[in-house]
């Protein structure tokens, strides 16, 4: 019997080692040591820090590293305060059928692919789209108006893309609220404000916190978005690793801004788990 | 802010309309691609030039539909099997990963717990080139060693494949392992006392309690792998998937094809998840 389970468990562990080993622990480490190379002639490399500080010194790398973190950190902070009210609403307000409704209606958009809603976003929003015909039919503008490849319609397109993961964690935390502990806050004398803040925040912050951590990670990966709704100058991280790879086949470079960019997530989520006192558990499981 | 405590009538009028608003800045989007689809133009923009069906089965020149336009076509049925491919595969792993995690104490359990949590916080760009850049090495190495060129390990399916499989086996094992967490295991302890063997026991007792667990992970991987954008890009070959295609297509322009392709997307994947949300119901 005990054999007979020890051969269960080395089957059974097989194939998370090898998931784990061969598709993301050695390919990552591999990244690794490519980023940390450099090309001396043909086929002839030599180990240093090159890559790191081109990186690091080439204003315009540095700049869209910086811009594509803030910009990021922006979308999560609109998407949080856009969905928490109709989190909200879903999980307190609403009752029975049309609860179930509207949180079925929040999950529609996601089945379908995010090249579709983004494709939707440019036919709303350029020059030839549906708002800019709105505006000229209200009067409101005299002559076609480009809304698109700019920040804001990049923006849009983001906060729009991640909405639902954050709904989702908001709405699950929010419900296991106790109507009667609100009620309790307002019996103590608490105001609207003071009960959001002081009951209401606290008991949906793992909601928060999960939810922040997946939209801020999908906003950093994101390559649709900024490529097809940002403008030139709205360039993205993920953009520049695309280019050194594909365009320029400049591995060594591209693997480098591959590594800032898993460390700069790594670093944001850890530092979200941190400052919350969570654990990747907790979280994600 | 509770339906018990009592609101002013303008309040829960803001409220009411700013939740409104939200539902249609959902659905706004969506709406605009589906009913472009049966614009008679080449733009899916305004004018409206009238309604047509050309756009799906238009069969000349230069309203073609989505069922007569090969590349298209070839491109779906990529789609569907590098999606049934990682369906399978992530959904056999993640069955295997619920069963190790719940069922064993060992050394370095939570070590691994987290390392397999991982691949969800890995922007999905750099799982594809991490991949990209290792099977590349391995390619190098076999080549440096036995002059043979393994096609295989150049971007292509099987890369797109196992890119997907990465970080999708993630979602099938934590979607599995919370059914299993909710197993009852004297049933299993039931099965052995009647004489049937461990692995009788679980084929005859645990795997059909998880059965509907286990189908809506390879719905839910079939889905996300048939969208996924951004692993796929950094892994594909020549053979493109769907979604390679229309980033290809929407690049040049775009005509009302893509709307159509587009609309029957959202058909399929709805039907997918309402055959999901029926089957978890019963």
């Amino acid at each position: 019997m005990r054999a007979q389970s020890r051969i269960a468990f080395i089957l059974l562990l097989t194939p998370l080692l090898l998931w784990l080993g061969l598709l993301i622990l050695i390919p990552h480490i591999d990244m690794a040591l490519i980023s940390l190379r450099e090309r001396i002639s043909f086929g002839v490399y030599e180990t240093s820090l090159l890559q790191y500080q081109k990186a690091l010194t080439e204003p315009l790398y540095l700049r869209t590293f910086w811009r594509t973190a803030v910009m990021s950190v922006l979308a999560t902070a609109i998407t949080l305060l856009i969905a928490f009210p109709v989190a909200y609403y879903i999980a307190k307000m609403a009752r029975g059928r049309l609860q179930q409704v509207l949180f079925m209606l929040c999950l529609i958009p996601f089945y379908v692919s995010e090249l579709v809603r983004t494709f939707g976003w440019m036919i709303l929003l350029r020059e030839t789209g549906l708002i800019s015909n709105l505006l000229q039919w209200a009067g409101l503008a005299d002559q076609p108006v480009e809304m698109l490849y700019n920040d804001a319609a990049m923006m849009v397109g983001l906060v729009y893309t991640s909405m639902l993961f954050m709904v989702v964690p908001l709405v699950t935390t929010l419900e296991s609220l106790d109507d009667s502990v609100v009620e309790a806050g307002y019996d103590l004398g608490g105001n609207g404000l003071s009960v959001l803040r002081e009951i209401i925040i606290p008991h949906a912050m793992p909601g928060i916190v999960s939810g922040c951590i997946v939209v801020f990670m999908l906003s950093l990966g994101n390559y649709l978005t900024p490529t097809m709704l940002g403008g030139k100058d709205s360039l993205w991280f993920t953009e520049m690793i695309y280019n050194q790879f594909i365009v320029r086949s400049n591995w060594e470079l591209g693997a480098a801004f591959g590594f800032m960019l898993l460390v700069l997530s790594s670093v944001i989520v850890w530092g979200m788990l941190r400052l919350t006192g969570r654990t990747l558990q907790e979280t994600m499981g | 802010m509770i339906p018990t405590i009592p609101r002013s009538r303008a309040f829960r009028l803001i409220y009411g309309s700013y939740v409104l608003a939200f539902f249609l800045y959902l659905a706004l989007p969506l709406t605009v691609v589906a009913v472009f689809a049966f614009n008679d133009s080449q733009f899916p923009s305004l004018p409206w030039e009238g309604f047509t069906w050309n756009w799906f089965f238009g069969e000349d020149r230069p309203q073609i539909g989505v069922f007569h336009e090969r590349g298209i076509l070839r491109a779906v049925g990529t789609s569907a099997f590098v999606a049934l491919c990682v369906a399978v595969l992530s959904v056999s792993v993640g069955t295997t990963n619920a069963f190790l995690f719940n069922r064993y104490d060992f050394r370095g359990k939570g070590l691994l717990y987290v390392l397999m949590l991982l691949p969800l916080v890995i922007p999905g760009i750099v799982l594809g080139i991490s991949i990209l850049v290792f099977s590349s090495t391995l390619a190098n190495g076999i080549w440096d060693l036995a002059q043979m060129d393994i096609q295989a390990l150049r971007p292509g399916l099987l890369l797109v494949i196992l890119g997907q499989f990465s970080f999708i086996t993630t979602i099938a094992t934590l979607v599995i392992t919370a059914r299993l967490q909710k197993f009852d295991r004297t049933l299993e302890e039931a099965a052995l006392n009647l004489g049937a063997t461990r692995l009788v026991a679980v084929r005859t007792i645990t795997l059909p309690f998880l059965m509907p667990a286990m189908i809506g992970a390879v719905v839910v991987a079939f889905l996300m792998s048939f969208e996924n954008f951004n692993t796929t890009l950094m892994l594909v070959g020549s053979d493109a998937p769907l979604t390679i295609a229309m980033f290809d297509r929407l690049k040049e322009g775009s005509t009302p094809l893509l709307n159509a392709v587009s609309l029957l997307l959202m058909l399929g994947s709805s039907l997918l998840a309402l055959l999901v949300i029926l089957f978890q119901r019963r």
